[in-house]
This record gives C-alpha cells, sequence and structure tokens, in this order.
C-alpha cells in the first residue's frame, strides 16, 4: 500500500463535523433498541462505520494518533465479561440463567423492560469496537503480498 | 400486489445483479453489483415487515462492501483467465439440480402457506412477548429475553474471531521484526 496520508481537507473537515451525528444516531439506536426497531447489533455496525470514516478520511496513522487500540481491544473484551455477569446475577435474583430480574416498568417508556436495555448496551459495544478492529486488522495485514511471498 | 409478487420480482433482481457480478470484467463494477444482492436482501425484509433485520442487513452490506473495495480495488486479482467450459460437467450439475428440484416437488406441497406461523413457541410469543417483557419491540423482547442464550453464542463468536485475527496480526507484526533484526 502507498503513503496513507487520508483524503483532501474538504473531506477531513466534513468528517470531523458528521461524526459526532453518526454516534449519536447509533447510540440513539442502541438506547431505544426495546422501543423501535433497531438495537445492540444495529446501532453497533452504525457506530462502526462511525470510526471506520475516520480510517477513510484520515488514514491508518490518523488512527493510531487519535485511538488507543489497546484500550478499545480491552473494552471491547470486557463487555463480554459483562454480558456473563449480568447472565450470572440472573442465577441469583431471577432463578435462571440471564433471567429478566429487573422489574419490568410500564410500556413504552425509556426505562423499561428490565435488562433488555443493559443487553443491548453491552452488545452495542461489543459489535461496534469488534468489526472497527476487525477493519484495523485487515488494514494493518496487507492481504495482497502475504500470499505471494 | 401481494407481497409475494414482489418478492418474486426482488428475487430476479437479485439473480440478475449476480450474474452481472460474475460477467463483468471491470472488478470495480463488479463489487458494485455484488452489492444489488444485499440491497435485494434488505428491501425484501422491509416487504416482509421486519425492519430490524432490514436496518442490520443494510449497514453491514455498506461495511462488506468498504471491506471490498479496500482489498480488492489496488491488487492484481482481476487476471483474465481463459476458461473453457467443461460440457461434462456442466451437464451432470444441470441434471442433477433438476433430480433434486423434482424430488422436491413433493415438499413444496406440504410447506405452510405464505405468512403462515409455523411454531405455536411464536403464537406465544407474539401474544404475551409484551406483557411478560416489557419491551415494547417484540424482536429485543425475543433476542434478549426468551432467547439470550442464542445473544451470548453469538457474541462468544464475535469474540473468539477478533481474538483469532488479532492473534494473526500479532504473529505476523513479529515475524516482520525477526526479519528485519535479520537482514
Amino acid at each position: 500500500m502507498n503513503e496513507q496520508q487520508g483524503m483532501t481537507l474538504i473531506v477531513k473537515t466534513i468528517t470531523r463535523i458528521i461524526l459526532w451525528m453518526i454516534f449519536l444516531y447509533g447510540i440513539y439506536i442502541i438506547l431505544h433498541g426495546h422501543l423501535t426497531p433497531g438495537g445492540g447489533f444495529g446501532g453497533g455496525v452504525i457506530i462502526a462505520l462511525g470510526f471506520l470514516s475516520i480510517m477513510l478520511a484520515y488514514g491508518r496513522s490518523g488512527v493510531d494518533e487519535w485511538l488507543n487500540i489497546k484500550f478499545l481491544h480491552d473494552l471491547e473484551t470486557s463487555s463480554v465479561l459483562l454480558f456473563l455477569i449480568v447472565g450470572i446475577l440472573g442465577i441469583a435474583l431471577g432463578g435462571a440463567f440471564l433471567a429478566n430480574f429487573i422489574n419490568h416498568g410500564s410500556l413504552f417508556h425509556l426505562l423499561s423492560a428490565g435488562t433488555i436495555p443493559v443487553l443491548n448496551i453491552l452488545i452495542g459495544i461489543k459489535v461496534a469496537l469488534s468489526l472497527f478492529l476487525v477493519v484495523i486488522v485487515l488494514a494493518h495485514m496487507h492481504i495482497g503480498e502475504g500470499g505471494q511471498s | 400486489m401481494p407481497t409475494e409478487t414482489w418478492l418474486i420480482f426482488i428475487l430476479i433482481f437479485m439473480i440478475l445483479g449476480s450474474i452481472t457480478a460474475l460477467e463483468l470484467k471491470d472488478i470495480l463494477s463488479s463489487i458494485i453489483s455484488i452489492g444489488i444482492v444485499g440491497l435485494g436482501v434488505s428491501v425484501a425484509f422491509l416487504f416482509m415487515q421486519a425492519p430490524d433485520l432490514a436496518i442490520v442487513q443494510f449497514l453491514f452490506e455498506i461495511f462488506a462492501m468498504i471491506i471490498l473495495l479496500r482489498a480488492f480495488l489496488k491488487k492484481d486479482y482481476h487476471q483474465e483467465s481463459t476458461s473453457r467450459l467443461n460440457w461434462l460437467l456442466s451437464g451432470v450439475t444441470i441434471i442433477v439440480l433438476i433430480a433434486i428440484f423434482l424430488f422436491s416437488i413433493s415438499v413444496f406441497n406440504a410447506l405452510p402457506p405464505f405468512g403462515q406461523p409455523l411454531l405455536t413457541t411464536a403464537e406465544h410469543y407474539i401474544a404475551h412477548g409484551a406483557a411478560e417483557t416489557g419491551a415494547a419491540n417484540l424482536v429485543a423482547s425475543v433476542i434478549l429475553d426468551y432467547r439470550a442464550y442464542d445473544t451470548l453464542g453469538e457474541i462468544t463468536v464475535l469474540f473468539t474471531a477478533i481474538l483469532g485475527s488479532l492473534t494473526i496480526l500479532r504473529i505476523q507484526s513479529q515475524r516482520k521484526k525477526e526479519g528485519s533484526e535479520s537482514s
């Protein structure tokens, strides 16, 4: 691959403006997963696409400057652990693995449905970071050259 | 028009798109034609009133397109090789496909009509889902309450995939470091 300094100034500026709207939309989709279509998977992919737009506009060096990849990997791994902890709390408080032990609340409210929003947030973190890490790994791997050597 | 007619129309559109992707010489146009298949699937989900799946399918299609473009566009993967049609092999393939189709006609007759729910558990979820879980979105109540164990399995698959790819990356960078030291 050639020198990746990213795209032109116009693309970089517009990415900087639009990025927060993409993240906000993804967070909205994740938080409203139990009320509207979407949920952890869809919102996670939106956030991953937001990260991907940083990478496309600023190049690989920009991502290495802006983001701490090791921290992202730790956060992504710990979300699985938190999912399991919620499941085990279900055994303790609800009587079954991953039981819905929090009070359900009233229908159509943001704070309702017990553990479903919590699990949605964890899945959203997991999907967003893992898809972004896949892209980082692919960018570092030099696909074509590995086969020839 | 009923939903089935639209679905057949979308299916024909997707088959045409994939044939175009196979036959095109230019790799960029070919990747864009592959995108037609994903777009058709997400529109079909919308027609079958599954907006959750449509959103996820559409976003994953964008993601896959970006990865395909970045991975294949700069490389010389599109080397033309004159492929001759093997008449014997293609004849056997067509005969086997026709035989499978003929054998499965009785299965098509046994299928329930379009849009009829198959499972009694699904009827239970539709009737009692909102009351039992408190979630207004029925899909969320199924994947995160009734079938949360399945979701745990999906997360484990993602976790293992990322772990494996990061391990490969680490091995490759170590090998590169050793190669630069020895040379």
